[in-house]
């Protein structure tokens, strides 16, 4: 028995090594001067400095061969711009889809929910290729608007059919009661059904903040360098020769640190969201 | 992207005639979504022309001649390949590790509960971003797995910048961020199942392999299956982390569908041929994703009670 107990503290102590060794090390990375990083053998035992993030914020990268201006900042800056404006649009189009979805029972709304969850799994080349050619002759391209409306591809089935599931659950009786009030059906939607929906809206609007703030192809082939978010910005970071290990490091750290906030707020709902509604945790 | 059609289950009596309501309700979202219909429409029409960007005079309709073109081309075979490796190994292992992890944690204690919370953070990390920590990791300067494959006697292991590691290089870093994604979700599997048989077994005496082989594995399959799909439909269309650690290389061995469509589309220009990659793509990923909804159309009734 006491064999059994040691060998799941091992194997537990082998996963956590395994997925939160990166996050550790290159957390750690980002406090250590360039002397530091390139010391061998490596030691977690240094003097931590707060120049990488300094750099940074400031948007002048010291290298090798000299000063390097990179505003990293702005690319933090528009992934938010992006990721939050993409969230509110899907709000604003897919709160009442799914309602319409999960209340009645119409001629091709189930061929139009699930052509919409359909472009969660379709590969995003496909339409980025056209759409970037578009783009260009619409003046789209290069814009927060044209990105935006792109990242609907993965904003609005998430939070389409993680809210429809919600609003599934609600029973149909509480409207009706209030509707018989002599209430009209705007007033019923907003004032019952949205607020009883409220946990699962904001649990997928969360999730799909931080899957829009992960996102990586859309903005490479859209946007050049004034609206690029923060993992396209990390890439052109790392392959500018010279800069200094540490200010990646102290890069890639911001980047990541939005998401793993929020998850582990809306780390309840996770289960539910990743899977689109079909477990819940 | 076409549209799925499928059979929800039966649905309580709607109130008679709601008229317009339910298209005025969901019609900005079918406009958007036709938005994006458009192009891939578009995208068709491209796989069958010759249409190149640096010789726009030569664009025209070839049909079919963009797949005979790639199908007797070997380099093309061998994305092929390298996708279903890519696919079938990160698939593999992640399935392998996330079942050992789910059943790990399964009993509710405060040092496993903490556990389940902190392995969704690979899970949140952007994969092109997480491909970036690996490479930080993995460089012959200062990376500390570098240090460590040194002191372990491989003296000249070179991660993603060689031949004969790239693959696992890529498969190693696919499988920090997405093992959590099916742990998590065998997890929350493996806390749905009924209670009663396992208790049953246990008062007759059953041996635990046979319980986990007869009992756990069978009720626990409709989530293998849709995790697993779900990360077959992802791995097949992997750009992200392969584009960020070494754009396809060396040479092609990590030319995967959507990396060599991208390098076709955006370095050499060559439109027509790259939408053609991408239809094949999508013939699969459509049939993937034909199987998928299926299972998960399953497993959302049974987790909103109507199955």
């Amino acid at each position: 028995m006491s064999f059994g107990r040691i060998l799941r503290g091992v194997l537990l102590a082998l996963v956590a090594l395994f997925f939160l060794f990166p996050l550790v090390w290159v957390a750690l990375m980002s406090f250590m001067t360039n002397a530091d990083i390139l010391r061998s053998p490596p030691s977690i035992v240094f003097t931590p400095t707060l120049e990488n993030y300094a750099a940074l914020i400031a948007g002048e990268l010291s290298t090798n061969v000299g000063a390097l201006k990179i505003d990293y900042m702005q690319n933090l800056l528009n992934s938010l711009i992006l990721s939050a404006c993409s969230v509110v649009l899907s709000l604003l189009l897919g709160v009442p889809a799914a309602y319409a979805f999960a209340r009645f029972k119409f001629r091709l709304g189930e061929n139009m929910a699930f052509t919409m969850l359909s472009f969660r799994f379709a590969p995003p080349l496909l339409v980025l290729l056209p759409l970037q050619l578009y783009f260009q002759d619409l003046g789209l391209s290069d814009t927060y608007v044209g990105l935006i409306w792109v990242y609907q591809l993965i904003t609005l089935p998430l939070i389409l059919w993680i809210v429809r599931g919600y609003f599934e659950d609600i029973s149909e009786d509480i409207e009706n009661a209030y509707r018989l009030d002599g209430h009209s059906w705007l007033r019923t939607f907003l004032k019952i059904a949205v607020p009883l929906a409220r946990p699962g809206i904001a649990a997928a609007a969360l999730l799909a903040f931080i899957f829009a703030w992960n996102n990586f192809i859309f903005a490479l082939i859209l946007g050049s360098s004034s609206i690029q978010p923060v993992t396209v910005g990390a890439l052109a970071f790392i392959t500018a020769s010279g800069i200094n290990y540490g200010q990646i490091a102290a890069a890639l750290v911001l980047s990541i640190l939005p998401t793993l906030a929020l998850a582990l707020y809306a780390q309840r709902y996770l289960v539910e969201g990743l899977s689109l509604g079909a477990v819940k945790g | 992207m076409a549209t799925i059609t499928a059979n929800t289950a039966p649905r309580t009596r709607r109130r008679a005639g709601p008229g317009l309501l339910p298209y005025l309700l969901s019609l900005p979202a079918l406009l958007v979504t036709i938005g994006i219909l458009i192009p891939f429409a578009t995208a068709v029409y491209y796989s069958l022309q010759r249409y190149n960007l640096a010789f726009p005079a030569g664009r025209r309709m070839i049909w079919l001649d963009n797949f005979v073109a790639l199908f007797s081309d070997g380099r093309f075979w061998g994305t092929i390949q390298v996708s279903l490796t890519y696919t079938v190994l990160t698939v593999g292992v992640q399935l392998l590790l996330g079942l050992g992890i789910a059943l790990l944690l399964v009993r509710r204690t405060l040092v496993n509960d903490l556990m389940s919370v902190l392995l969704i953070l690979p899970l949140m990390v952007a994969p092109a971003i997480a491909s970036l920590m690996w490479k930080l990791m993995t460089n012959p300067n200062f990376g500390i797995l570098s240090y460590f494959a040194n002191s372990l006697g491989f003296t000249d292991f070179r991660w993603a910048s060689d031949p004969s590691t790239a693959m696992f290089t890529v498969v190693l870093v696919d499988t920090w961020v997405y093992t959590p994604f099916i742990a998590i979700l065998l997890l929350a599997g493996l806390r749905a199942l009924p209670r009663q048989p396992f208790e049953a077994a246990e008062l007759d005496g059953v041996p635990r392999s046979f319980v986990f082989f007869r009992i756990t594995l069978p009720m626990l399959l409709p989530y293998i299956l849709t995790a697993s799909l779900f990360r077959m439909l992802d791995s097949i269309q992997q750009f992200d982390i392969v584009y960020a650690m070494t754009q396809g290389g060396p040479g092609d061995r990590l030319m995967l569908f959507q990396v060599r469509a991208y390098l076709e589309a955006f370095t050499f220009t060559n439109i027509g041929r790259s939408a053609a990659i991408l239809m094949v793509l999508w013939a699969i990923t459509f049939a993937l994703s034909n199987i998928f909804i299926k299972q998960w159309l399953r497993l959302r009734a049974r987790a909103h009670g109507r199955a």
